[in-house]
């Protein structure tokens, strides 16, 4: 990272604790609202929530992160096939690795969910079908501590706009996509036709990734 | 990185984020994705998809979920902070590694005629990882595909009737598609090649090695 995007990026590197809790606060006041005005900032908070863990070993945060994801990993895994007793077990272990892991985490290149989501696939693996999973090198961010802020905003609300056009797609399609995605079955035809706008974040990771290998020079 | 010109299609990144692969399919994308960050970035978009998705299907968890939680984070001890070391510079990328148990050297080749050798790695039934040595200028058997193969250049380069394909590029063949790969004349070429059925080879000799080789 260089002089000028560390000085763009004040509140993830400079004064990461204070300002996060406040926005983690904020969020957990308001959330009644969240389904208007905050529905942008949602995943941005999810990932104020992250810092929190990471940063201060902070328990409230990962309390909220868990009161939102877990019943979604245990219904994802129920939909994978697994019972409701695996699927209550794994998510409580996808949730420790999040905890665990958390200092891998990178917001210019997923949201907290794609993140969550990529823990309970590979535990899906695990469990459900008993085999390895593969994994791409890890990439960590170093030796700079934070990724790009502007790019880490940028890729959130891309995730956010993701998720809209994925709830408004046709029934036929979005049921496709589904299966392919909890069913465990091969579905090699829908990847051309996904009918998602996959070209922004795809060039947004792109972008974070180019950063990335700059910094690790 | 070295510029790769042949990348993975979007029904294998998509089938990876989805995790329907078989596990040898899902080493050579893995593979691929640590040499390509083109690819790294598409898959990037696919892992988007999913996680967009999670947010649907809630399923309310146990009374005491998160205490059993925390308390299966407090039971894994000291958590470490430390960011993992930056990659290490050898031929292979780490998801091989680990099925190997280090870099090229450590690779325990067997000759299969020609000149050409193989190493099988240990992945589920369901298809089947190799790495695959070719001297340089020596070729593979003409064949065609009963399902799909996947080629990935590790080291040197081949050509066949559709392209050139060196490091970090890799070849997606299908059961339309019959070829004979040459390795380039310039290096000895290393691949890893991964198959979900026995490939077909057009000459006698190589049909009948067949059973013995598992290819």
């Amino acid at each position: 990272m260089d002089a000028t995007s560390a000085e763009a990026a004040p509140a993830l590197s400079l004064a990461p604790a204070a300002r996060d809790k406040a926005r983690c606060m904020t969020k957990r006041v308001t959330e009644t609202d969240v389904a208007s005005t905050d529905a942008n900032k949602e995943n941005e908070d999810w990932v104020a929530c992250m810092a929190l863990i990471r940063d201060a070993g902070d328990e409230a945060a990962f309390a909220r992160l868990f009161s939102h994801f877990a019943p979604r990993v245990k219904g994802f895994l129920m939909r994978s096939g697994a019972d409701a007793a695996l699927a209550e077990e794994v998510a409580q272990d996808v949730m420790a690795t999040l905890w665990r892991k958390s200092h891998l985490f990178d917001p210019a290149r997923a949201s907290v969910a794609t993140w969550i989501f990529t823990i309970a696939r590979n535990r899906r693996i695990d469990v459900l079908r008993r085999a390895r999973r593969p994994e791409p090198e890890d990439l960590p961010w170093g030796p700079e501590p934070e990724p790009d802020q502007a790019d880490t905003m940028a890729l959130q609300q891309e995730s956010e706009q993701l998720g809209r056009a994925l709830a408004t797609l046709p029934e036929k399609q979005r049921v496709l996509i589904e299966k392919a995605y909890f069913s465990d079955l091969s579905h090699s035809e829908i990847a051309e036709q996904t009918g998602l706008p996959l070209g922004t974040i795809k060039s947004r990771i792109r972008l974070a990734l180019d950063r990335l290998r700059h910094a690790m020079k | 990185m070295t510029q790769i010109k042949h990348h993975l299609t979007d029904a294998l990144l998509m089938a990876y984020s989805a995790g329907s692969l078989p596990e040898a399919f899902n080493l050579t994308v893995a593979t691929h994705i640590s040499l390509c960050d083109e690819c790294r970035a598409r898959l990037g978009a696919f892992d988007a998809v999913g996680g967009a998705l999670l947010e649907q299907a809630a399923v309310p968890m146990a009374q005491d979920g998160l205490a059993a939680t925390m308390a299966l984070i407090r039971a894994g001890g000291e958590t470490t902070r430390e960011r993992p070391a930056p990659r290490n510079t050898g031929v292979l990328p780490a998801p091989l590694r680990d099925y190997i148990g280090g870099d090229l050297e450590a690779v325990r080749w067997r000759p299969i005629g020609m000149g050409v050798k193989q190493a099988i790695l240990p992945t589920s039934k369901d298809a089947t990882a190799r790495l695959l040595y070719i001297p340089a200028g020596a070729a593979v058997p003409d064949h065609g595909h009963r399902g799909t193969e996947l080629t990935l250049v590790l080291q040197g380069a081949f050509l066949d009737e559709t392209a050139r394909f060196g490091p970090g590029d890799i070849e997606v063949a299908n059961e339309e598609m019959d070829h004979m790969p040459v390795a380039d004349i310039g290096a000895d070429c290393i691949c890893l090649a991964a198959t979900d059925a026995p490939l077909r080879f057009r000459a006698l000799m190589p049909r009948l090695a067949q059973p013995f080789l598992r290819i």
